[in-house]
């Protein structure tokens, strides 16, 4: 291997790690909000579907938790050019800067549902599961419009 | 030199007569049909597990998928096909077809003018349908709303513009044999009616030839997402981990065993499948895990 294959290829290894340290943060810490989520649906909807057995104290918390995390303010995770046509670390379509409007009530009728499910969860199984289909049908109505396929 | 010719031009003319009669719509005869009767109640079902709604709605977002105004895109290697409106409107819909025409819609493909469908809609899948099914749902269909949407025409290139070439891609290709074969449960025989013939999951989770076919040798495997980016994912084989638990659990309530919720087109899919009974659910999982080689 000659100098110059090296040094190319030494370049080459610089740019790609530049272009994941480019990345724009917004990207990955709106990640770790929408893990948040799942992290504290994965007790509501575990309980749901009858995974676990349901505890009161556990959904009230989980609730309690999505209720905050979903209060979280949103003004800076959504910088413009960090859409999906912009980034493959990313399966947010460039749809939802086009359409911001529909994304933010779409959000707010997530807030609604979290604060909807906070206030039964802990009141049994039936009223917590009452709480969940909701929660999860405002997941569902974004995901649907709004978020690329996995790769 | 000019008795090479007459051959070629005779044999060119026997070609195109040949491929003229193969290419021919071969519809079901309508006094095969005539004598069912449709019943309206249980055609809901039906039309919820065909997914009928999922692409015949509107195009806009919060559109209601019981009013099949059609519109939607569908955008493909051929070019793009626009979703029909099959709501019972007689001028632009479905309002004036007779039950015959519409099992031979399904089943075979064929319009009442007797001209080809573009298999962008699944008769590919619907072939497999009992009769009488697809009869309950033209009478449950027939229940909804109308709406005077006028249907857009598809936007294809040569030669796929040319409907009696889906003929010869018929004699090819379609076929109503069951793809998951071999002794079967009760429950897996209801899955395999449900999910081969009915939920046509197979259309977007099995990868195609270049002809547009389904690949059997990959059957649910997975498949590029043929209209935007990422991929449709497997259902079957080894990169496919859920239990039987896992797939009834998500078609009835959208949530991944890691708590993830349902997107894209398979929102509508789970919108549909959740209200059927969750026996049939079950019973789609069992199937699917049959599906693996």
């Amino acid at each position: 291997m000659s100098f110059k294959t090296i040094t190319a290829a030494a370049i080459a290894a610089v740019m790609a790690t530049g272009a994941v340290a480019d990345e724009n943060p917004a990207i990955e810490q709106r990640q770790g909000q929408f893990k948040l989520y799942s992290h504290n649906i994965a007790v509501l909807g575990g309980m749901a579907q009858g995974r676990m057995d349901y505890d009161a104290g556990m959904a009230q918390t989980a609730a309690d938790n999505l209720f905050h995390v979903t209060r979280h303010d949103q003004s800076r995770l959504w910088p413009e050019g960090t859409d999906s046509s912009a980034s493959m670390a990313t399966r947010a379509k460039p749809e939802i800067w086009e359409n911001l409007d529909d994304f933010v009530a779409k959000f707010v009728a997530l807030q609604n549902a979290a604060e909807a499910l906070q206030a039964v969860a802990g009141d049994g199984l039936d009223a917590m599961r009452a709480g969940v289909g909701p929660l999860s049908g405002t997941c569902q109505a974004c995901h649907e419009s709004y978020r690329e396929e996995a790769s | 030199m000019r008795r090479l010719l007459t051959v070629l031009i005779a044999l060119g003319a026997v070609l195109g007569v040949a491929a003229w009669v193969i290419s021919a719509p071969r519809p079901i005869p309508a006094a095969e049909i005539d004598a069912l009767s449709g019943d309206a109640g249980a055609g809901r079902q039906v039309f919820l597990a065909a997914g009928c709604g999922s692409c015949h709605m509107g195009p806009e977002r919060e559109a209601d998928p019981m009013l099949l105004t059609g519109g939607r895109e569908f955008v493909s290697d051929f070019g793009t096909f626009y979703a029909p409106n099959i709501s019972p409107d007689p001028e632009h819909g479905i309002g004036t077809w007779s039950q015959a025409e519409f099992v031979n819609a399904l089943k075979r493909g064929v319009s009442p003018e007797g001209q080809h469908y573009y298999p962008a809609f699944p008769y590919t899948s619907y072939i497999r349908a009992g009769r009488q099914d697809i009869v309950d749902m033209f009478a449950y269909m027939q229940t909804l709303p109308a709406d005077a949407t006028p249907s857009r025409p598809h936007d294809l290139g040569f030669p796929f513009n040319i409907r009696r070439s889906v003929g010869l891609w018929k004699m090819l290709f379609l076929r109503d044999d069951w793809v998951v074969t071999g002794p079967l449960s009760e429950e897996e025989e209801r899955g395999r009616y449900l999910a081969e013939a009915l939920s046509h999951c197979a259309e977007c989770h099995t990868p195609r030839n270049l002809l547009g076919a389904l690949d059997k040798e990959n059957w649910l495997m997975g498949a590029p997402n043929p209209s935007g980016r990422g991929r449709i994912p497997p259902i079957a084989g080894p990169d496919f981990t859920w239990d039987a638990f896992d797939i009834s659990a998500y078609l009835e309530t959208g949530f991944t065993p890691d708590f993830d919720v349902v997107g894209g087109s398979m929102a509508q899919v789970v919108n549909n499948l959740k209200q059927l009974d969750k026996a049939d659910l079950d019973a789609i999982a069992a199937y699917t895990l049959r599906a693996s080689p």
